[in-house]
């Protein structure tokens, strides 16, 4: 499997702190009564990895999917890679890529013809070399004729990787990126991630209830707790603040209300300097 | 912007993005058997059902000998009509079975490319089902479907975009409230066959049932059919009538998809597609 993409991140590109690849500002979901998300702003440079932390119904899914403009906000504006998000989605569309455990694809068809279909639906000039590419990379060769229907559930999330990194995105969004994978198939999802990033310059925004991952990944991390952003963050600092030493014990103490734990010089007011109530931007 | 070569804008159809579409529902199709023999299975148990029933009602009724072919005509039509809407429906239904369309609508696919692409494999379907179901109609009980000749194609242009017009909304249902509404996909075009006149003539409604036989596009069209096989005349006026209203209904269709559609994002269903 080859992960070296190349070099260079280009993560201090000019202009990556005057014009994120995402801005998000006081984005708000109602339905019905229920508030999912609840006045988020955040602010996500070009060539960063962030990772959306939050239990179960924290929002961090309603957030995403704002963001990709397949729900529609209640109120707030979300602008991604400078075009306003979803009235200017035709502009922005063919530039991003998603992966979700929410979405299948379709099982009957082969994973190379899924594959060719997603690839002219991005317009990709290449796609015969982009696919031999992508199943080298992604070590999709033993099943590329095979319905995607019949593979395992590492095989499948592999080629949801390969059809989010068909268009070559400069914006990358994941859902659960390695939910139900083992943890040798995850670490080297991770490490293509990663890989990916540093050689494409990309943005990738990934929600996750992997800590380990997060950990390893994310040069910063946004915690949502019902529907709001409750820490901000690069994930040492965050550490720091709650006196922990793994993320996977903030994230306790964040769903369990144990805000004591927070350091005496870096309380909850600062931690909201950082959050919601401002449009933090973490230059990579 | 992204290395990759972008060969149309982000403004206009993309013939490409269209023509993925198709083959996304090609490959499905051969990749199914029990889905191309759905295809050919029912018209073919329908014309030979009504054919025979045809030839029984001919021996022994001086009208239905004087207008041979008007049952099984009568039933190609109600086909083309019926299998027009399913075979747009069920490619749409194809994506909420499979829960791709979230890929689709994150993808640059526009919401028209979609349905321009559902509408052409429903000719795609239509093809498979109807051309086995006129060879039977010919070598089975003699009705040559295609001598009705160029009137044929005003029947089937009206025909398919009442389909089309109608696929259209039910597949909005849909997708706004999921696969629980998958119900009214199948049994849609039922509620407007009683009005559409297939097998009996308009005056046989009750007078005030007659204006709202009329605003149906395919009550012309059958009423056509009749005066063609019957009296040997091509009713123009019926065709241009039945093309007005679809390109109301045609309009009013997409308003209401896309509308719709506003709505299944405000409503969250795009992600989930379940019932």
């Amino acid at each position: 499997m080859n992960q070296n993409e190349g070099t260079s991140p280009g993560l201090s590109a000019p202009g990556a702190m005057t014009s994120p690849a995402i801005e998000v500002v006081h984005l708000t979901k109602l339905y019905k009564a229920t508030r999912a998300v609840d006045d988020v702003s955040f602010r996500i440079a070009g060539g960063s990895i962030t990772g959306l932390l939050g239990g179960n119904g924290a929002g961090k899914t309603t957030t995403i999917a704002m963001i990709m403009g397949l729900v529609l906000a209640t109120s707030g504006q979300v602008r991604v890679l400078g075009h306003q998000m979803p009235e200017q989605a035709a502009r922005v569309l063919g530039r991003m890529n998603f992966e979700s455990p929410y979405v299948d694809m379709p099982m009957r068809l082969t994973v190379r013809q899924n594959l060719t279909i997603f690839g002219r639906l991005y317009a990709v000039a290449d796609l015969r070399e982009r696919i031999a590419e992508l199943a080298a990379d992604l070590d999709l060769n033993d099943f590329l004729d095979r319905a995607s229907g019949k593979l395992s559930a590492g095989q499948k999330t592999r080629v949801a990787l390969a059809k989010a990194l068909i268009n070559r995105p400069e914006l990358l969004l994941l859902d659960e990126p390695t939910a139900s994978l083992d943890p040798d198939t995850a670490d080297w999802v991770r490490g293509h991630l990663d890989a990916y990033r540093k050689a494409r310059g990309a943005t990738i925004l990934l929600a996750s209830h992997n800590m380990l991952e997060v950990e390893r990944l994310c040069d910063r991390v946004i915690i949502m707790k019902r529907g709001r952003i409750e820490d901000d963050d690069s994930p040492a600092q965050i550490m720091a603040r709650y006196n922990r030493t793994t993320l996977e014990d903030v994230f306790l103490d964040v769903a369990r209300g144990r805000t004591n734990a927070l350091s005496s010089e870096a309380g909850p007011g600062s931690r909201h300097d950082n959050a919601s109530n401002k449009s933090g931007e973490v230059a990579s | 912007m992204s290395d990759v070569a972008v060969r149309a804008g982000s403004r206009g159809i993309a013939l490409h993005r269209i023509g993925a579409m198709i083959l996304r529902y090609w490959y499905l199709l051969l990749s199914s058997w029990p889905r191309l023999l759905e295809l050919v299975y029912w018209p073919t148990v329908q014309i030979i059902t009504w054919g025979f029933l045809q030839t029984y009602i001919a021996q022994n009724a001086g009208f239905f000998a004087r207008a041979g072919g008007t049952l099984i005509g009568a039933v190609i039509l109600w086909d083309i009509l019926f299998r027009g809407q399913l075979g747009f429906s069920i490619s749409f239904l194809e994506e909420m079975w499979a829960r791709n369309l979230g890929n689709l609508m994150m993808s640059p696919l526009k919401p028209i490319e979609f349905l321009l692409a559902l509408m052409a494999m429903s000719l795609v379907r239509l093809a498979i089902g109807i051309i086995p179901m006129t060879g039977i109609a010919l070598f089975l009980f003699h009705f040559n479907f295609y001598g009705i000749g160029l009137p044929l194609i005003a029947f089937f242009c009206n025909l398919i975009f009442t389909s089309w017009a109608i696929g259209i909304f039910v597949s909005g249902l849909v997708l706004r409230n999921g696969l629980g509404a998958e119900s009214i996909v199948w049994t849609v075009m039922f509620a407007i066959m009683p009005l559409s006149c297939i097998y009996y003539p308009v005056s046989v409604l009750p007078h005030w049932l007659q204006f709202v036989a009329w605003t149906l596009p395919p009550t012309y069209v059958f009423e056509g059919m009749r005066a063609l096989l019957v009296d040997q005349v091509f009713r123009v006026d019926l065709m241009l009538e039945a093309a007005a209203i679809n390109v109301g209904l045609l309009i009013a269709s997409f308003a209401a998809f896309l509308a719709l559609l506003r709505s299944a994002r405000r409503n969250g269903s795009l992600l989930g597609g379940g019932e």
